[in-house]
């Protein structure tokens, strides 16, 4: 029998054949820290550690509350630029780099066929480039930034095979969403997920990226796409060298094998307050919305600004809801203004308080009472982005341009 | 073994309780003194001034599904609960569990054999609950002998320590947890 994607790299990680089920200890390629470096750190300095395993596998990516709102976010923020030093960490992007997964990618941390935890949960993203990445938590990384090792469990693999083609303005995000409404948000716990089949095989690697992304939110561990020419495409100029192909053998062993069609696919919402309370766009149309999110490390990449600017050309987002656009990174940003979307959106009405994690969060374009969201993001748990009374609707970019226009929930292909 | 045993009062939560709601993003700024005070407040305002040190927490599937925040586990131990026991586990949450010594146990039919208020009594070790009122037992999923001694140890932290003092003489003889 041959090996899926995570006994392939978990295998070739401990130097042997190894099978889902398994434990095994594996030496980390690459460890990547966000605010988390703030609380990692004190942990190392509490246990004595003054040594990392190897600075030059530690990426640090400030991405929370930049730039610092107020003095107690200054004093983590420095507390993390300290450590960075302190630890002789090559590979810190401050305040100009964006949202800790977009910059992994776009800077060239992510290599096929790397094992690379995160303490941040949607380090599962890079699966989209062939990389086994899962987050951690910050004590379980203080370990691994002191041994460079991780235990493991060899997760069994959940195969998606994603069939037919996408309707107009129906993305991967749907696909994803329509998932979880049907299978939900416990799908995949503990596994690996696979996402195959001709639509995933066209999908470009904005669309992976957020796919794998949002493994996690099926309780995934990794999310992987097989690598091909598109992911030698994107990688090349970014990583030295040449990436190597990860590939599932024909006849490796899944767990589970689910088959979608996408062909009649809608475009999907998921309603306040769960990831799995998943609806067609139709049956919710004209539910109104106070604020409009475009960004977030799940849908904030070019691809994404380029469907809500093809919306939005021309039109104006609605005088009483905001609409707010955070690129996932600056480099994402200013190949958006290149392209002439950021000018599209000013001119719709947008606002682009910048590049973090802020609404997706709560920290930043906080709900009042009463008051629904529509965002691009993956999370509307009661609360997370402000008032307990608030709601937090989920979507595509192209829905949550729409709605914006409307102030109410709206079919992107109405507009 | 043996000391890895509890008999408390049950907290009872849903399937897929987020680690937003056990530490939610928006108090994560404040010490873990304070951010514990908001555990669980937005599915059930009474438990955080009510839950008392012991106190058990029985939850539905994928409890701890979400964000990765350590927070998370963490408020639960600041506040006392002696073990979280759960249908199923997000996988992040069960790692940061077992990771700062609170103990965590998996047990798939749990559902509807406690309510609100009951008291349960748990042998991690064993991996077995008893429900005291009723005398009903059932089993969990037992953890491994390496998670185990994690949990006696009291988490990782002090074997980070130990690391640090007398430097890595590879995994302390320890295997991986079932995640």
């Amino acid at each position: 029998m041959g090996y899926t994607m995570a006994e392939k790299i978990l295998g070739r990680a401990v130097g042997r054949g190894v099978r889902a089920g398994e434990n095994i200890t594996v030496s980390v390629d690459v460890a990547m820290l966000n605010i988390s470096m703030a609380s990692v750190s004190r942990i190392l300095k509490r246990a004595g550690v003054t040594r990392l395993w190897d600075p030059g596998r530690v990426v640090c990516i400030q991405d929370h509350n930049v730039p610092a709102p107020n003095e107690r976010e200054a004093e983590v923020q420095r507390t993390i630029r300290e450590a960075v030093q302190a630890y002789g960490i090559e590979a810190y992007y401050g305040e100009n780099g964006g949202i800790c997964h977009q910059v992994m990618v776009d800077q060239g941390h992510v290599r096929p066929g790397e094992v690379i935890v995160g303490s941040d949960s949607h380090t599962c993203t890079y699966g989209a480039l062939g990389a086994a990445a899962t987050g951690i938590g910050v004590t379980e990384m203080a370990y691994v930034l002191t041994t460079g090792k991780l235990w493991f469990r060899v997760p069994e693999t959940l195969r998606f095979d994603l069939r037919g083609r996408l309707a107009e303005r129906v993305t991967a995000k749907d696909i994803l969403l329509w998932i979880a409404g049907r299978h939900g948000v416990d799908v995949a716990q503990y596994k690996a997920i696979e996402f195959s089949g001709e639509v995933a095989e066209a999908l470009s690697i904005d669309s992976r990226l957020a796919m794998a992304n949002m493994a996690v939110e099926l309780g995934g561990k990794f999310g992987f796409f097989a690598t091909d020419g598109a992911t030698r495409a994107f990688l090349r100029g970014r990583i030295r060298g040449e990436p190597e192909d990860v590939r599932p053998d024909p006849d490796a062993g899944y767990e589970t094998r689910i088959r979608v069609d996408v062909a009649s696919l809608e475009p999907q919402v998921a309603l306040p307050h769960a990831f799995d309370n998943v609806r067609s766009v139709s049956e919710v149309e004209g539910t109104v919305v106070h604020q409009a999110y475009i960004g977030s490390c799940t849908n904030g990449r070019l691809e994404d600004l380029r469907a809500a600017a093809e919306i939005l050309r021309g039109k104006r987002v609605d005088r009483f809801t905001r609409l707010y656009v955070l690129p996932a990174s600056w480099a994402v940003y200013r190949a958006a203004m290149e392209e002439g979307l950021v000018r599209t959106l000013l001119d719709a009405g947008a606002v682009f308080p910048g590049c973090d994690c802020g609404p997706c969060i709560g920290q930043m374009a906080v709900l009042a009472a009463g008051e629904n969201c529509i965002a691009s993001s993956s999370r509307n748990a009661r609360g997370r982005m402000g008032s307990t009374d608030s709601g937090v609707f989920l979507a595509s970019p192209a829905t949550v341009a729409a709605s914006a226009i409307y102030g109410k929930i709206t079919d992107p292909r109405k507009v | 073994m043996g000391s890895l045993r509890f008999a408390g009062k049950v907290w009872i939560f849903g399937d897929n309780i987020e680690t937003d709601a056990l530490a939610p993003g928006k108090y994560l700024v404040l010490p873990i003194e304070e951010a514990a005070t908001h555990c669980l407040e937005t599915l059930n305002p009474l438990f955080p001034s009510e839950v008392r040190p012991g106190d058990i927490i029985v939850g539905g599937r994928n409890f701890g599904c979400g964000s990765s925040r350590e927070a998370a586990p963490a408020a639960l131990k600041h506040l006392g609960i002696s073990v979280v026991l759960a249908a199923s586990f997000g996988r992040i949450f069960f790692r940061n569990a077992i990771a700062l010594g609170l103990p965590v146990l998996a047990c798939p039919g749990i559902a509807g054999t406690f309510r609100e208020g009951d008291t349960a009594e748990v042998d991690v070790a064993a991996a077995t609950v008893r429900h005291l009122g009723t005398g009903v037992t059932i089993a969990g999923q037992p953890l491994s002998e390496e998670m185990l001694r994690v949990l006696e140890e009291g988490g990782v932290f002090p074997m980070i320590q130990r690391i640090a003092r007398e430097g890595y003489g590879g995994h302390m003889g320890m295997a991986a947890p079932r995640l």
